[in-house]
């Protein structure tokens, strides 16, 4: 049995030596890690968002984790690596841009609600012009009976459209220089509609099926997109009935293209064009395929780390853990003789085994996170000398050592187990706290330690004591209780209390 | 030796520690970070090497209102970092004039860097501050529970858990007492980091008050005839060595990151390290005690027999 462990342990030992190797530069003094660092180790920024609905409006858990979608996918095409974007429940996302430092354009970027609407109006609207809509949010329905100033609320019970009556690319022409993200104001044609207008939302970008990037006739990136059924049905329904209007798309409120409606649009295909650049065109081709945020976010907190201090804080750290480290194995080496040489062996296995489960998770390394790890170092510590005190104890009460190692193991066991599981409910709160917040520090410290408390626990007690057993198996040390860092003489301890 | 004979001295070192914290804290030396009040902090760079004197950097600040608004800067606090730093903090203000204030420091002073900014929205400040107390109360809670449930076998168990807790209160008075004098005295403020070390010491005093406590339950057992209070004397120094050499290595780690560490998390660290302390004599001279007080329900002698209820009745 005990073998059969000792074996066991070994195999784990090399696999986490091994698995913790193959990458170039471990953590330990290298600058770079495969270990994912913090924003406070290679800066970056992280942005706390909120459903910007009022408060007493229950969010569901499914429309955040479309927003966070949503995000996810416009965060990736801005090429940072390694991006996280994750949820927290009942209404927060946290976002976290490591190596990004640009605060304006990220947070343009995410909070785009990227609600695109198809809007019907009798005049052309100059682009780039902020427009109020009669849709509300995109998470909400049309209030399709919300009369606007100028025109006659849109009838849907039009004759049905030849669905399959595909008439191939339509294309919706912009006047030249116009469209796109980044726009430049065309002339503005006679007559302009009334300032204040609130205009109609005929249907919005749920009804597109996908987007793509393509080529317009004059062979200039344009928007391909693909409407759903419903989508084509009011497409042309509209198209049918307000030939000569104007169909403005409208994307977060703001007027990108707004072509003239020429003739019925039957066959459910679309085309934004206008003087996009490639990379605009692509980015409003992620907008529209990657559908409008189903809940409006806000910005509540936003932080940004620049990258100068980071790094040489890390080595900082490191060092002074490396120094503390060795403090610890010198002392339970003088203190502890044979058993603390054992343990020193256990405490490298230790950090080795952590170190490969923080990567397996993974972990993200703050600074409070390394100084988790080397904090529960000590905690390492303490399960052997728990155990060697133990067994010292029982060795001075004139137990033959074997028995002594024994006892020491078994009885040091319940104090080890119920003093870290009062650290692991401590953790689990703070790792709870820090997910509420966006705190990523809090919780990297947190999950640290607990994932440190966990293997010393294996670390301390499972290979410490075969590691011991292994030695008594070969050398007799029953005269030689000095390497167990006992002196020779009993001191009774019986009698302690006065 | 004989140190639950002793148990009043070091109540008494214990509240000679914690007295003066409670008036800092009184003094309203516990500041809360922007982390719980909401608010901007900025972490700004000089390229020359050398950071201005706070009086200069608001001066030079003076006429700098907020873009959206128009208000003024309110409330500006300067603290240096390090040689060439300086952290700025105000209310919650705006991209735009976060980078009128870059520019007006490096117009004036050469050349600067914005290492780090921190915006926080007011509610979501207020919302954290709240959640810290319901943390702490909630690791409280949870700990005097698991600490009733080990002892669960015990006679009067639930005391081991309001023992523990009790011990735990005194390492949180001793740091937030001690935050609020660092507070008076060097501006340092209490942000998410100082609720993470003050909930770290919590585990970690429970952990060694748990030791003492366990060795108690194996000694009620073993010496069923004893007195109370020799019994726990006893636990008390037969675990004394354990505890003494675990907070050692811990303070070795701790002190080796004060002295060679960054300076980013020294406040972090300072924290832990007198915290640790803090819990190992809480754990040690202070949490069974309480279980002896209590099983001799000594209050009733506190103010008849004053200044003598300490002889030991064993």
């Amino acid at each position: 049995m005990s073998r059969a462990i000792t074996w066991i342990t070994v195999v784990i030992m090399a696999i986490a030596i091994m698995v913790v190797n193959i990458p170039k530069n471990i953590l330990v003094f290298g600058q770079e890690t495969r270990i994912r660092q913090g924003l406070d180790l290679q800066g970056g920024q992280q942005i706390l968002l909120e459903a910007d609905l009022p408060a007493d409006q229950d969010i569901p858990a499914e429309s955040l984790e479309v927003a966070a979608g949503v995000i996810e996918n416009r965060v990736n095409a801005l090429g940072v690596s390694e991006a996280v974007v994750q949820v927290s429940l009942p209404r927060r996302i946290v976002v976290e841009l490591p190596g990004y430092d640009n605060p304006e354009e990220a947070r343009k970027l995410i909070q785009n609600t990227g609600l695109l609407e198809f809007v019907q109006t009798q005049y052309r609207i100059e682009e780039n012009t902020t427009i109020a809509t009669d849709h509300l949010t995109s998470s909400g329905p049309a209030l399709s009976g919300t009369p606007s100033s100028i025109f006659t609320p849109f009838l849907t019970n039009t004759p049905e459209p030849t669905a399959t009556a595909t008439t191939g690319f339509v294309v919706i022409a912009t006047e030249q220089g116009a469209a796109g993200l980044d726009l430049q104001t065309t002339p503005t044609p006679a007559p302009t509609p009334v300032p204040g207008t609130v205009y109609h939302t005929i249907m919005t970008g749920a009804d597109l099926e996908s987007a793509q990037v393509g080529r317009d006739a004059a062979n200039q990136p344009s928007v391909d997109f693909l409407l759903s059924e419903n989508g084509a049905k009011i497409f042309a329904d509209y198209t049918t009935n307000h030939t000569g209007w104007y169909l403005a798309i409208v994307l977060d409120k703001v007027v990108i293209s707004c072509p003239t409606v020429s003739e019925p649009i039957l066959g459910g295909y679309g085309s934004i064009s206008g003087s996009f650049t490639a990379a605009q065109a692509n980015q409003l081709a992620i907008l529209l395929t990657y559908g409008a945020m189903p809940v409006p976010l806000k910005v509540i907190r936003e932080q940004t780390v620049g990258p100068t201090l980071g790094q040489d804080s890390l080595r900082r750290s490191l060092i002074a853990g490396a120094i503390g480290l060795l403090a610890v194995a010198l002392f339970m080496l003088l203190y502890y003789r044979l058993p603390g040489a054992l343990a020193d062996v256990a405490l490298i296995l230790y950090a080795l085994t952590s170190l490969t489960i923080y990567r397996l998770i993974p972990v993200t390394f703050t600074l409070p996170g390394i100084a988790g790890f080397i904090l529960s170092v000590g905690m390492a510590v303490d399960a052997n000398v728990l155990i060697f005190e133990r067994m010292k104890e029982e060795l001075r009460a004139g137990k033959v050592l074997r028995e002594a190692v024994d006892t020491g193991f078994s009885r040091a066991w319940l104090s080890i187990r119920d003093s870290n599981i009062s650290t692991l409910i401590t953790c689990a709160i703070l790792i709870w706290f820090g997910s509420t917040f966006g705190a990523s520090i809090v919780k990297g410290f947190a999950i640290t330690l607990a994932v440190g408390v966990l293997v010393s626990m294996f670390t301390a007690i499972l290979v410490t004591r075969n590691l011991l057993h292994l030695v008594l198996d070969r050398v007799d040390f029953s005269e030689r209780h000095s390497w167990f860092g006992i002196s020779d003489e009993n001191p009774s301890i019986t009698e302690s209390t006065g | 030796m004989n140190i639950i004979g002793k148990r009043y001295w070091f109540f008494g070192l214990s509240l000679l520690i914690i007295i003066p914290g409670i008036i800092a804290l009184a003094l309203g030396g516990l500041k809360p970070s922007i982390d719980f009040t909401g608010g901007t902090m900025l972490e700004i760079l000089f390229t020359s090497g050398k950071a201005p004197a706070p009086d200069e950097v608001r001066t030079a600040l003076n006429d700098i209102s907020i873009a959206s608004t128009d208000e003024k800067l309110e409330n500006i606090q300067i603290q240096t970092l390090g040689a060439d730093g300086i952290v700025l903090r105000v209310q919650q203000i705006d991209q735009a004039t976060i980078d009128a204030i870059i520019a007006r420091l490096g117009e004036t002073f050469g050349g600067v860097t914005l290492n780090m900014a921190d915006n926080v929205g007011a509610s979501v400040g207020g919302e954290v501050a709240q959640r810290a107390a319901g943390a702490v109360a909630l690791a409280a809670i949870g700990i005097a529970l698991y600490v009733w449930f080990a002892f669960r076998k015990l006679p009067n168990a639930s005391r081991y858990g309001l023992a523990a807790v009790f011990s735990l209160v005194h390492d949180v008075l001793v740091l937030l007492g001690l935050e609020a004098i660092l507070g008076l005295v060097l501006g340092w403020e209490a942000d998410a980091l100082f609720l993470t070390a003050v909930m770290t010491v919590i585990g970690f005093s429970v952990h060694d008050t748990i030791v003492v406590f366990d060795r108690i339950r194996e000694n009620r057992v073993k010496h069923k005839y004893a007195p109370f209070e020799t019994v726990v004397n006893h636990s008390i120094v037969q675990t004394l060595d354990r505890s003494i050499n675990t907070t050692l290595t811990v303070l070795f780690t701790l002190l080796a990151m004060v002295l060679f560490g960054g300076a980013t998390t020294r406040h972090f660290i300072i924290i832990l390290l007198v915290g640790m302390a803090s819990g190992a004599y809480s754990s040690i001279f202070n949490a069974a005690a309480i279980l002896v007080v209590w099983e001799n329900r000594e209050w009733e002698n506190w103010f008849s027999r004053f200044r003598r209820p300490a002889k030991a009745k064993a």
